[in-house]
């Protein structure tokens, strides 16, 4: 028990209670259903990225090309729904293209043997250009209504379909993470991809399996993001990148690989989306929002670091 | 092949092959653009290249520490926007400006600096988060005011048209040759001096260079400063060339400098690279990217999609490279 009070969730769920606390004296009517459910609704595709970037940080790689991805994606839905194919195809074809751009990345990074900061580095930059090849300058709308619907309103009561994915998604993750043999080849890769190699694992096969689900998952939030927003552009999800890797590292998971929880990475999340909502109602703009989540990016590895380093002192 | 790895370091190789590939790329726009091939194509291309060198010439030394500097798009705009703020209210001379400038882009990269090499966070981190930091901090300061033309003195105005010597038909302008003096500066020291070695010392075995005696904790803080002062210099080079400068100013700049960096065969996992191999990437990248806005087939919004790809292969041919050196080294051996 005094081990998990000191752990780095103990302090999430502290910093959660206080950003909660000061939210509902700034607005009584925080806590009600339906603004918890826009708090969740106006970050869905990141929180939902976020669970599989935890599994590929914790493996010591990391995945920049997440926002490209949602952001072709999207775009190639538009650019299929404005030629005239219906939309389920179109969803087939992007979830497909996902899967497809989630291979390159990890057809780089474990056959060629390229760091994937390098390779993600690369996607980031290459596919954000094929979305903006695909529509220029122009914006795509017309979707169909139950598409839109299927973004925008209640499946169950309030709660709109992208919240079952996400719910769906940690709960499977967090199972895959923490219960299975695979989730502890995450963790073993992760601590040292080299003893992992030579334990007999199969470095490659969990790396690529990771970066495709990746691809996989980046392009159903980028559908979810079109859906909800009604309406796609080249530059849909530019930068979503920032916030998502924050919330996973805020969540206690090690920049180094082989360590974090998807637990500290939920309540992260909450804080995160708490923090935002909570400036939005002080009337702190956009961009304040963007730079406090910078400076929460670099404390969640500094002060760990620094705690480490007191520690190794007094020892 | 054999001979030729055999006869050459496989650095003079890739900066060779890079040379070729440039003249290559400048043929084929030759022979798709109609008069490509004029004073004006070169001067564009040439005063574009002199704001993104300083930057890549930083982010190379950055990169030669094994460390990234994402946030020098951020940077030359702040430099940018407050220098040219400082200098409507005082019309300072070109020398206080230049140090001005540098001042500011110093100062933002010891922020980096110090997080990096005395907090232990990594750089991909830490500049991602100053990335969103820097430019925050311009879009408040500016309070969505834009830097003119008429506010600044006559001689940064003056200054894109400012041609120091001719050389037949053709100009060259004097931000062209701060550019390439920097280049010529660092290419120098890091080839000479004793204490730019040590970038390359840090970046090739960081244990063995701390085992040597070397401070690299001091070495790879240096490198975040010269990286933000070479910002600072881009900042104002960009500042003189475009006169109007908004809160966007510099946008996307990381990744023009990273796909430059590692074009001109900058290793990416430290220890390796040249200013040359730069000066050639940042002039390959800079001519794809004026060149395809000019060509008629493919639209320009090819840019980032070959940007990407270009990378991809860089990196590829070096890595394969690598390899092929290493094993033919053993079996010479």
């Amino acid at each position: 028990m005094s081990k998990f009070l000191r752990s780095w969730e103990s302090l999430l769920i502290l910093i959660l209670g206080i950003t909660t606390a000061v939210n509902i004296s700034l607005a009584p009517e925080f806590l009600t259903l339906q603004n918890q459910v826009n708090l969740f609704q106006l970050s869905i595709e990141k929180i939902i990225i976020a669970t599989i970037m935890t599994l590929i940080i914790i493996n010591g790689e990391i995945d920049l090309s997440v926002a490209s991805i949602m952001g072709l994606s999207a775009c190639t839905f538009g650019t299929i729904i404005d030629v005239g194919m219906p939309a389920s195809l179109a969803i087939l074809l992007c979830l497909g293209l996902g899967i497809m751009l989630g291979a390159i990345n990890a057809f780089w990074i474990t056959i060629i043997g390229i760091p994937s900061l390098v390779v993600t580095l690369a996607s980031l930059i290459g596919y954000r250009g094929f979305a903006r090849v695909l529509l220029e300058d122009r914006g795509i709308t017309g979707f169909p209504d139950w598409f839109i619907a299927l973004g925008r309103d209640g499946l169950i009561g309030s709660l709109p379909l992208s919240f079952f994915a996400f719910a769906l998604l940690v709960a499977t993750l967090s199972i895959v993470l923490h219960r299975t043999g695979f989730g502890r080849e995450v963790f073993t890769i992760g601590n040292s991809a080299e003893v992992a190699h030579y334990s007999g694992l199969r470095v490659a096969r969990v790396k690529s399996i990771l970066f495709i689900l990746s691809g996989g998952i980046s392009a159903m939030a980028g559908l979810f993001y079109a859906a909800r927003l009604a309406s796609v552009r080249g530059d849909a999800a530019f930068g979503f990148e920032l916030d998502i890797i924050t919330m996973v590292l805020l969540g206690g998971v090690s920049i180094f690989g082989g360590k974090g929880s998807m637990l500290g990475v939920v309540l992260s999340i909450l804080i995160v989306l708490n923090l935002r909502n909570g400036m939005a109602l002080m009337n702190i703009t956009g961009h304040i929002q963007t730079a406090v989540i910078g400076i929460l990016l670099i404390a969640s590895v500094l002060i760990p670091n620094m705690l480490e380093r007191l520690r190794s002192v007094s020892t | 092949m054999n001979v030729l790895l055999r006869n050459f370091h496989p650095q003079t190789l890739r900066v060779l092959t890079l040379a070729v590939v440039l003249l290559l790329v400048i043929v084929f726009f030759v022979s798709q653009i109609d008069n490509y091939f004029s004073p004006r194509t070169l001067n564009r291309i040439a005063s574009s290249a002199a704001v993104i060198l300083p930057i890549a010439i930083g982010q190379a030394i950055v990169v030669m520490t094994r460390n990234i500097d994402l946030s020098v798009g951020s940077l030359v705009g702040i430099t940018a926007y407050v220098t040219g703020d400082i200098l409507a209210y005082a019309p300072f001379g070109p020398f206080l400006t230049l140090f001005i400038a540098l001042s500011i882009g110093a100062l933002c990269g010891a922020f980096n600096g110090v997080l990096v090499a005395y907090g232990r966070v990594p750089s991909i981190i830490v500049t991602l988060g100053t990335l969103a930091l820097f430019r925050t901090f311009l879009v408040e300061y500016s309070e969505a005011r834009t830097i003119t033309t008429d506010s600044l003195p006559k001689w940064v105005v003056e200054l894109p048209q400012t041609t120091l010597f001719s050389v037949g038909v053709l100009e060259v302008r004097v931000m062209v040759i701060v550019a390439l003096v920097a280049a010529l500066i660092f290419s120098l020291a890091l080839w000479k001096l004793r204490a730019a070695r040590k970038f390359y010392a840090v970046g090739s075995n960081p244990d063995a260079a701390i085992m040597a005696g070397i401070n690299s904790e001091r070495v790879v803080f240096t490198a975040f400063v010269l990286s933000g002062m070479l910002a600072g210099l881009a900042g104002l080079i960009f500042l003189a060339r475009f006169g109007n400068i908004t809160v966007v100013a510099g946008l996307g700049f990381e990744l023009k400098s990273i796909a430059a960096v590692v074009v001109g065969g900058v290793n990416i996992f430290g220890g390796s690279g040249t200013i040359l191999g730069v000066v050639l990437g940042t002039l390959l990248v800079d001519t794809i990217d004026n060149s395809l806005i000019r060509w008629a087939i493919v639209s320009e919004f090819w840019r980032e999609a070959l940007l990407g790809i270009l990378i991809m292969t860089a990196v590829a041919v070096d890595t394969f490279m690598a390899r092929s050196y290493v094993q033919l080294r053993k079996l010479v051996a």
